[in-house]
């Protein structure tokens, strides 16, 4: 299922005397099966452009087409929820929003709202915990009697319990510790790649980008600045560090190394698995000038 | 992002009103809200309107500002005003069927009634746009001053009212930022049967109850590292300065008050 | 050397029904002007250990002494004086409704005179480059700013330490960076000691000593070099990898021998060069 964004603009409060344009003529295009990273600073206007996703806010102009529904301005707000079944979102910070009496229940709100039945719930519930790096013992335990990373872990199983095609992510680690993280990201790259989810995610890591996304949108002041493959935007990486933005530390890395040892990677390496096997075969050549 | 709430909020300015003691403005929106009760005729209702009109002028705030403010209470009001037409009985009739009788008594009833709304609104308006919630508790602070003689937590009150504002935007935020997660998951907030909307608030109000005491407790651990053992001993760093035009002020609303006691029938 | 900070065989339960205390014998000690890190997975009871020190957490036994002073009813006020604290969430600890009347809020406390308030909030702000925001309301500000906000609130205080218990975890890499530059910056103009809990490794390896702790006890203790060294390991202890740590184990995997010792990102480079030229 794709998502298309095309001349969509958004303004907060329109018609009021505090209206604030936060999109402004966006085009972009999430395809399916991709794991497309969203970057930008703080007030960029990522968090609209998320919320657009799965028609929690629909644009005051242009349209977005989430698989075959084309959501403008003007459609009508019944019939929005099925697309938020397609479209699940994991928010900054989700153990917020959980509330049941146990965390079976609370995983198995998500799909009791889009007419599942309970057992059937609570059966996706047993089943999802594992996935997230929890056991069956956590299925009768009260939500917030967990610690913030096994809270986390259940809102997230709430999330997929719902089944959606595209999984958006806005930053899903924050606040984790690094152990935490490193499970977590993992976890969703292994969802990407068996089970062909598509994958957005929201993050201010570029060393998550280049590990993970393959394709890649830089968002700022509302609109689109650049979209591309990771590895094309990242070549550009005195733009990205005017725009503030960071460079991955491989990337870095490799640019400095570039200069020092007038060596030339080609591909662009952005983990450091790919940077060690161009290393390899350099050093082992015996180039770069010791000047 | 908070959303179509005009009412209670402040816009920065410069203005005379703005530089106004917010003691000043806040004695003069009460003393405003007693007084309009002593109008009674048209005369009195175009002095009270000319003072208000004069003081919208001198905040330099747009009147849309204003006309927002009364927008979401419009139903209200004119139920009121309804009811007084329908309720008043005069000897000027001026239309009849059945049981309804209009009466000229009965629309200038409402038509004054209507006026009383809209001024008292414009009035308290013009002292939230044009004064900083904080310095609103600073002045609500100074005026129930006198009641720590009879033992009323004069300190603790105005401490828990000027955090209350602090975290008012936050928790819209936070408020938000769940309605989101949970329509995210399915819940559709004011759609259904009121049962299936009192159901659906649930999920909402738990998670903001729980983040609240959390913001609550993490809040009290701050204080107390910061050295924060109650009002006493304590200083001030927000000061309030009282000056001529503020006296001035306090002269209009005593002539106004004069006016309307002159005019009045 | 003179020890400014002093926890002797510290133990914690948060409840007397916990199987595993939250602290378990933790003793350590912090000297004037150094800089310590904590780390340690989450859990582990490194914020614990941080709240004994000004008296929010009262031990079960062991004694805490700060500047000189056992912590004590008698004592506690004034040694939250000489320790200030900045927390993880930002939004939790600004108590004011504009930046300046939060920095103004200890002074309040302390009883300090209204004129030298001003003085004070004026020059704490202007420490952390945040002068120009005096007016604003936290709700206007970034989460770096809101820190950097909360740290003037400490040096107006002229404190002798400051504590970051994860003060940069929930902030954007933009954030984190300026409020380590600011937390540098006023270590020095202050001649604070500093104790940060923390999982970043920039702001670790600010620090001239790293400890480690894991299920409430302290077991580790070194460098930020001998502890970076730990390579992979380091992960479980609650810190991230060090990027030339990454690196060395994929040219590891590609078969390559690397030092054990901990690279820098320009001893990284150096080794490359003695390799290159040895070819």
């Amino acid at each position: 299922m794709d998502i298309r964004f095309e001349e969509v603009g958004y303004t907060y409060q329109k018609g009021t005397p505090f209206q604030s344009r936060a999109l402004h003529d966006i085009d972009l295009t999430i395809e399916a099966g991709s794991f497309t990273a969203l970057v930008g600073h703080t007030g960029s206007g990522k968090s609209t452009v998320l919320q657009h996703l799965n028609a929690l806010k629909k644009p005051t102009s242009g349209q977005v087409t989430i698989g075959d529904r084309v959501i403008t301005h003007f459609s009508e707000d019944k019939g929005l929820k099925t697309l938020r079944k397609k479209v699940g979102i994991v928010f900054q910070f989700p153990e917020a929003q959980l509330f049941e009496e146990t965390v079976a229940k609370d995983i198995a709100f998500g799909p009791k709202n889009f007419g599942v039945s309970e057992e059937e719930g609570l059966a996706k519930a047993k089943e999802l915990l594992p996935l997230v790096g929890l056991d069956e013992s956590f299925m009768e335990r009260s939500p917030f009697d967990l610690s913030g990373g096994q809270m986390r872990r259940v809102a997230i199983a709430g999330v997929l319990a719902m089944e959606p095609e595209v999984l958006v992510l806005d930053e899903p680690t924050a606040g984790l510790d690094p152990q935490g993280r490193k499970e977590v990201m993992d976890m969703f790259y292994n969802l990407y790649q068996e089970q062909g989810l598509t994958v957005v995610l929201v993050t201010h890591q570029m060393d998550d980008v280049a590990t993970y996304a393959n394709h890649m949108i830089v968002l700022e002041k509302g609109t689109v600045m650049k979209e591309g493959h990771p590895r094309e935007l990242f070549k550009e990486a005195g733009w990205l560090s005017s725009m503030q933005l960071g460079v991955p530390s491989t990337v870095r890395f490799a640019h400095e190394l570039e200069e020092k040892f007038q060596w030339h990677f080609d591909p662009l390496p952005l983990t450091t698995d790919e940077l060690a096997e161009q290393m390899q075969v350099k050093l082992s050549a015996g180039e770069g000038d010791a000047l | 992002m908070m959303e179509k709430l005009i009412f209670g909020r402040y816009i920065p300015g410069d203005s005379l009103i703005h530089r106004l003691d917010p003691r000043a403005k806040l004695v003069g929106a009460i003393w405003f809200i007693i007084i309009i009760f002593m109008a009674n005729n048209w005369l009195t209702y175009l002095v009270l309107a000319l003072f208000v009109l004069t003081a919208i002028k001198l905040s330099e705030i747009s009147p849309k500002f204003f006309i927002n403010g009364v927008k979401p209470l419009i139903w209200l009001i004119l139920f009121t005003v309804i009811l007084q037409i329908l309720f008043t009985s005069g000897q000027t009739i001026w239309f009849r069927l059945g049981p309804i009788v209009i009466s000229q008594e009965g629309i200038l009833n409402g038509v004054f009634i209507f006026m009383r709304f809209v001024l008292i609104i414009f009035m308290s308006t013009i002292l939230t746009l044009t004064t900083m919630p904080l310095s609103l508790t600073d002045a609500i602070e100074y005026l129930l001053r006198p009641l720590d003689a009879v033992k009323v937590p004069v300190h603790e009150i105005a401490l828990m009212l000027s955090i209350a504002l602090r975290f008012v935007p936050t928790l819209m935020d936070e408020t938000e930022k769940i309605m989101n997660a949970q329509r995210a998951r399915g819940i559709d907030f004011g759609e259904g049967s009121i049962y299936q909307q009192m159901k659906a608030i649930v999920p909402l109000l738990i998670p903001l109850f729980v983040s609240s005491f959390n913001r609550a407790e993490e809040l009290a651990t701050a204080m107390e590292a910061r050295g924060y053992k109650g009002g006493e001993g304590r200083t001030k760093y927000r000061q309030l300065n009282w000056h001529n035009r503020d006296t001035a002020v306090m002269v209009a609303f005593g002539l106004l008050s004069v006016a309307l006691f002159v005019l009045r029938v | 050397m003179s020890e400014i900070i002093k926890l002797n065989n510290i133990t914690y339960r948060y409840d007397d029904e916990d199987q595993r205390p939250a602290l378990e014998d933790v003793s350590f000690q912090i000297t004037k002007g150094e800089w310590v890190a904590i780390i340690g997975p989450n859990g582990s009871g490194k914020s614990t250990l941080a709240k004994t020190i000004n008296g929010l957490i009262e031990p079960d036994s062991g004694e805490v002494s700060v500047g000189g002073l056992d912590l004590n009813e008698e004592n506690i006020w004034s040694i939250r004086q000489m320790v200030g604290m900045v927390f993880q969430n930002p939004d939790n600890q600004f108590v004011g409704s504009t930046v300046q009347d939060d920095v103004a809020f200890g002074l309040e406390n302390l009883g300090i005179p209204r004129d030298e308030m001003i003085e004070r909030v004026r020059s704490a702000l202007d420490k952390v480059n945040m002068l120009e925001f005096a007016e604003r309301e936290p709700a206007r500000l970034s989460g770096g700013q809101k820190q950097r906000v909360a740290i003037a609130g400490i040096v107006a205080l002229r404190p002798d330490i400051m504590i970051l218990d994860e003060a940069t975890s929930m902030l954007d890499p933009q954030g984190r960076e300026e409020v380590l530059r600011t937390v540098k910056e006023v270590k020095e103009q202050e001649n604070l000691s500093v104790l940060s809990i923390t999982h970043d490794i920039d702001e670790a390896a600010a620090a001239n000593r790293v400890l480690v702790m894991r299920d409430g006890k302290m077991i580790q203790e070194g460098t930020p070099e001998t502890i970076f060294s730990y390579g992979e390991k380091l992960i479980e202890m609650g810190l991230d990898l060090p990027f030339p740590e990454k690196l060395k184990a994929s040219l590891k995997k590609q078969g390559m021998d690397v030092p054990a010792d901990y690279l820098t990102e320009e001893g990284m480079v150096d080794w490359l060069w003695t390799y290159v030229s040895k070819k």
